[in-house]
């Protein structure tokens, strides 16, 4: 340990005691995801007790009805949004940046606000217990068995808005990883060369960007009827159930796969390890990934075959379901060929790996079982699916997860692992699984629906389910002894060698246990696998230590770019977590003043945060190797830049949600805008449009000051043609869409505006950065764009297909 | 182990048997189903078995001894070729059977069927075209189809009869449909397949199945109205029932007609189950089911009649005991 080597570590660390809190580096961001996540699993595991208990007999009376559908509800939003999500992108969190060569990620404020949104929504929602009003609705929450007729407790309501809290932290760790994975890798490590576990993040990312939105969407709809009584659900006022399941899905099913691919990921790192050879196949595999990503989205309604949908589209559904099995078989063949042409070497985590092809196979054998339709009209909703579901995630994800687990323990506490007890522990879980859900596609074949409390004796469930009870309870001792084995390695295990497994990606070419740095010079990669092949060249950015540097390397190439300064620790993640979480709670509480004040404090914080990074100073810096680099804010590319066109991505998906609803609508209704409904014409909303239009012209000429008051005239115009146009929010659902509508819009122009200011009073308090014109210009003329298709859907087309 | 539980399920279909059973089918739709059910049973278990025969060889065989392979020959033929041939032939075979099962039938029997939170509404046509109701039970012609419309006035459900066909939700708003063709006499349990709230465990129903001529002469007892009382008992019972005010609800033709959702109870004494399956029908539940319902079935719409003499309850009881 040189003395350089104590700088950086004093540089990147993140501080013991209470004050870690204020840490940011992606090593702690990253074991903070895994170990709450890992919590959250066993909450979902204690839930999953309960239920298995209470199906143990026909008529057991263990639970009463109310409380056994808390536990369904709450154990499937709690292993699906705050166990996989979370932990596998915080295995991306800690993993990617370990693997591409890079020191962190690219906004450590970002992710370390992310973690704590994700913990505040996961204890907002999971408090609804201790106040007796858990959601009982389903982890899928169906309208309008959630609208507040039928739901008139705060169940709904804890569950929507704990939701949204805790899924800015997932949107926020992926346009974290977009930018890092595109923009941070090692000088060499072009696309050709990136792990595939980092490819397998970079999809799931992107899908998180485009299937999270409607979701979001969804819940802020679901919650604003509820609060205030637009009914975008309500049948009786042109609502419709079914849009709630079309958004619902549209996230839902790509999220089974956003859970699935890191597990992939992690499969195809760990059996060329333990194959000592590379992945068979590199190129198919990442073609796989990526057309996984593309028909996850077009299979959500395979949840909905039994929802009357005409038969036709059933058909086209049917095939896209279908087909998603060709891109899984290719990833299964691949490692089979790997293993095949390999010197495969057994080993815990390898152990974990083939039975995880046990299982996901059979998952995704009875996946085409109930992607066709008529089969699905039997099995749907009942416990051959929930049979189904488990193999696919348990079996997808937790085994695959297990199997990381024990593969990168060594890197974190640099102690070897012991064979023997992780090989118990994994036939405990393999043969408790399978005996808990093999017999379960049987009950549900014999007619046993999903989500029932009690049933009646007679009809051949009885032996069944209590199979699955013993095999449940069996797996939980499984889980015990993993968390026991853990807790024992990393106590008692003498200190293990460096890449104790002989892999060949680049995390095993840091020290462990791992400083806090990563890399004390970054890497130059020049090949797949560089570990196997010519050792890395250390070279970058090898000179004192004065602040937190790192390469910025372009996106295909990844050539030496720029050289972005990252942020050190600070309490202001965690503090602007807190304000978002005061909003919340305001919400929930229906203290709707409070809350408006902590949107308010939220953004002010917001700003707060971009005021205080760095930007004065040199514009060049020497990396080494003879070549000089400007910093990131002297480049009209940041990374910020960069970040703002992922953001853009997402809210983009956010606002087509809302189009698609707004569409959907339409198809139900006779006329639109419905009669007895004002319309605002064509005229007014065309002025507004064109002083928005006008906005973006003068933006670009660098008219900030008139590209603000254009923006505001235009909103002020369309915001008096609705008004005088007599929109009803709470008539019909028409009013209610155009109205969220004018919501979104105005508030984009807000924010646009803010920006603008911002800019103008960063010039005038004498930052000369080049970086942060063109991440506002991006924001502006993307809010004029957006609101021309808003004037397209509200304005032009009724009007053009009324005429 | 896929295998073994394959193996002893078609033994003998014993185990699958059952009034609820997808395994046994006693329906056109539902026969279909339980066939491709066991072809693509059979078809995963060999492609399981393949799959694990070929992954034990490729980590168990040792090195030496095992045949090289081209990687991308594997690849491309496992995981391409193979999945492309069995689904296309899956999707040839499967998807035209949406439009043989769900397609429109000829000459059907029109039913409704409206699912409440949490019971079912049966409504058959009158004699004169009005529409004539009972719950929780649904008669049908063996060997004739039967368009049953399906609606919901509060959340939505799904129908479902495992023995008969597949399910259909039931969408509050919109009106959707399945039609039923019993191959065979018998009585079959249904249930609602879509959470539907705190009690959606106990909403069931029954669908028997009857020869024509015995379905007919059932539909003509369904049209008349409710038998007067026979007994003292009875008679005091069926004038605490309308003292009660239990017909504000519950319709009892030729007694009261009510005026909220509620079970017709006209020809309740004929009815195997009360409560949506809740409750088998014999007096002494009946009286449980008027006094404490509400510990049976948390969150039902009709309150414990807990305060009654039991000797009025009982009178009702066998009041409706009587309308057969």
């Amino acid at each position: 340990v040189t003395e350089r080597d104590e700088r950086l570590e004093a540089l990147w660390r993140t501080p013991p005691g209470l004050a870690s809190l204020s840490g940011v580096n992606h090593t702690s961001v990253g074991l903070r995801f895994v170990v709450t996540g890992f919590v959250f699993f066993l909450v979902g595991g204690v839930l999953s007790m309960l239920i298995r208990s209470q199906l143990s007999f026909a008529g057991n009376d263990l639970l009463d009805a109310k409380q056994y559908n808390a536990a369904f509800t709450l154990h499937g939003t709690a292993m699906m949004f705050f166990f996989a999500v979370p932990i596998m992108l915080g295995f991306g969190t800690y993993l990617v940046p370990k693997m591409i060569g890079a020191r962190d990620l690219v906004f450590p404020r970002l992710s370390a606000f992310g973690y704590w949104c994700y913990l505040f929504g996961g204890l907002l929602l999971f408090s609804s217990v201790l106040f007796g009003e858990p959601p009982t609705g389903g982890w899928f929450m169906y309208t309008p068995l959630t609208s507040a007729p039928y739901s008139p407790d705060r169940g709904p309501d804890f569950w929507l808005l704990g939701i949204t809290f805790a899924e800015i932290s997932a949107m926020a760790s992926a346009v974290e990883l977009i930018v890092s994975i595109l923009k941070t890798r090692a000088p060499g490590m072009s696309l050709e060369r990136m792990p595939i576990f980092v490819w397998a993040m970079l999809v799931t990312a992107l899908m998180i960007v485009l299937a999270f939105p409607p979701l979001i969407l969804g819940g802020t709809l679901l919650e604003i009827e509820r609060a205030f009584g637009l009914p975008f659900f309500d049948p009786g006022r042109g609502g419709d159930a079914l849009l709630w399941q079309h958004l619902f899905w549209l996230f839902g099913h790509p999220e089974v796969y956003i859970i699935f691919l890191p597990a992939a990921g992690i499969v195809s790192t760990i059996v060329p390890t333990f194959a000592r050879r590379p992945l068979a196949g590199y190129t198919l595999v990442v073609l796989a990934l990526i057309a996984t990503g593309f028909l996850s989205f077009g299979l959500w309604v395979h949840h909905m075959y039994a929802t009357a949908i005409p038969l036709a589209s059933l058909g086209f559904f049917s095939a896209a379901s279908m087909a998603v099995a060709i891109p899984s078989g290719i990833q299964v063949f691949s490692w089979i060929a790997t293993l095949w042409n390999g010197r495969p070497v057994m080993s815990t985590p390898l152990l974990f790996v083939l039975g995880f092809l046990f299982i996901f196979v059979l998952g995704g054998l009875t996946g085409v079982m109930v992607a066709l339709v008529p089969f699905d009209w039997q099995v749907h909703d009942t416990h051959f699916v929930v049979a189904h579901l488990h193999y696919v995630l348990f079996g997808g994800m937790v085994f695959p997860l297990l199997a990381g687990l024990y593969y990168w323990l060594p890197l974190v506490t640099g102690r070897r692992v012991s064979d023997f007890t992780g090989r118990l522990v994994f036939w405990t879980i393999f043969i408790g699984f399978n005996l808990t859900f093999l017999p379960m596609h049987l009950t549900g074949l014999l007619g046993m629906p999903r989500r029932v409390y009690t049933y009646a004796d007679g009809l051949g469930w009885e032996l069944l389910n209590l199979i699955s009870t013993i095999g449940g309870f069996l797996t939980a001792a499984g889980i015990a002894g993993f968390l026991l084995d853990i807790a024992l390695q990393r106590r008692f295990s003498p200190a293990g060698p460096p890449n104790p497994w002989g892999a060949g990606t680049l995390e095993w070419a840091i020290p462990s246990p791992v400083p806090s740095y990563n890399f004390a010079a970054q890497p130059r990669v020049e090949g797949r696998d560089p570990l196997w092949q010519a050792p890395p060249r250390a070279g970058y950015l090898a000179g004192p230590a004065g602040r937190r540097e790192m390469l910025v390397t372009s996106a295909v190439r990844a050539e030496p770019e720029q050289v972005v300064v990252l942020p050190g620790n600070t309490w202001m993640p965690l503090g602007t977590a807190a304000i978002v979480g005061a909003f919340f709670v305001g919400v929930l509480a229906k203290a709707y003043l409070a809350a408006l004040l902590a949107a308010g404090a939220a953004t002010a914080a917001f700003f707060a945060w971009a005021w205080s990074s760095a930007s004065r100073g040199e514009a060049e810096v020497d990396i080494g190797g003879e070549l000089r680099l400007p910093l990131h804010y002297a480049h009209s590319r940041s990374p910020g830049w960069w970040g703002m066109a992922m953001t853009l991505v997402a809210d983009a998906a956010l606002y087509g949600s809302l189009l698609f609803a707004h569409l959907f609508l339409w198809t139900l209704a006779s006329s639109w805008p419905p009669a007895g409904h004002g319309d605002a014409g064509l005229a007014a909303p065309g002025i507004a449009l064109a002083a928005l239009a006008a906005s973006s012209v003068a933006f670009h000429l660098g008219h900030h000051g008139a590209a603000i008051a254009l923006a505001l005239a235009g909103a002020a115009v369309e915001s008096g043609a609705l008004l005088a146009s007599g929109l009803s929010l709470s008539a019909h659902a028409y009013g209610a869409v155009v109205a969220m509508l004018w919501v979104f819009a105005a508030l984009h122009i807000a924010i646009a505006v803010l920006m603008a200011a911002y800019l103008i009073l960063r010039r005038h308090a004498g930052h000369a950065e080049r970086h942060a014109g063109p991440v506002v210009a991006l924001f502006w003329h993307y809010t004029v764009a957006q609101w021309a298709a808003g004037f397209v859907v509200v304005h032009l087309l009724p009007n053009l297909l009324s005429a | 182990m896929h295998a073994a539980v394959l193996a002893a399920a078609s033994v003998g279909l014993g185990g699958c048997a059952g009034v609820q059973s997808a395994l046994d089918p006693a329906g056109l739709e539902a026969g279909a189903l339980a066939r491709l059910t066991w072809i693509m049973i059979a078809g995963a278990a060999a492609i399981l078995l393949l799959v694990m025969v070929l992954v034990a060889y490729a980590v168990f065989r040792s090195p030496e001894k095992r045949r090289p392979v081209s990687s991308s020959a594997l690849i491309v033929g496992g995981g391409i070729v193979f999945p492309v041939a069995v689904l296309s032939a899956l999707l040839v075979y499967g998807v035209p059977l949406m439009g043989e099962l769900r397609g429109a039938q000829e000459g059907a029997l029109r039913v409704h069927v409206t699912g409440h939170m949490w019971w079912w509404e049966v409504r058959y046509r009158g004699a004169n075209g009005d529409w004539v109701a009972t719950a929780n039970e649904l008669y049908i012609p063996v060997g004739r189809p039967v368009a049953v419309s399906l609606s919901s006035p509060d959340v939505i459900h799904s129908f479902w009869v495992p023995s008969l066909a597949g399910k259909m939700d039931v969408i509050p708003g919109r009106l959707t449909g399945i039609t039923l063709r019993a191959e065979r006499p018998g009585t079959y349990r249904g249930q609602c397949a879509e959470f539907c709230g705190a009690q959606h465990a106990l909403m069931a129903f029954y669908v028997v199945a009857l020869p024509p001529q015995d379905f007919d002469r059932w539909l003509e007892g369904l049209r008349a109205p409710a038998r007067a009382p026979a007994g003292e008992q009875a008679l005091r019972g069926r004038t605490a029932f309308v003292d009660q005010g239990c017909g504000n609800c519950h319709t009892v033709r030729g007694l009261v007609e009510g005026r909220v959702p509620a079970p017709e109870l006209t020809h309740v004494g004929s009815r195997a189950w009360i409560g949506a399956g809740a409750l088998r029908n014999t007096p002494d539940n009946m009286v449980t089911w008027i006094a404490r319902g509400e510990a049976v079935k948390p969150g039902r719409a009709m309150p414990s009649f807990a305060e009654l003499e039991p000797a009025t309850v009982s009178a009702i009881a066998q009041f409706l005991a009587g309308l057969e």
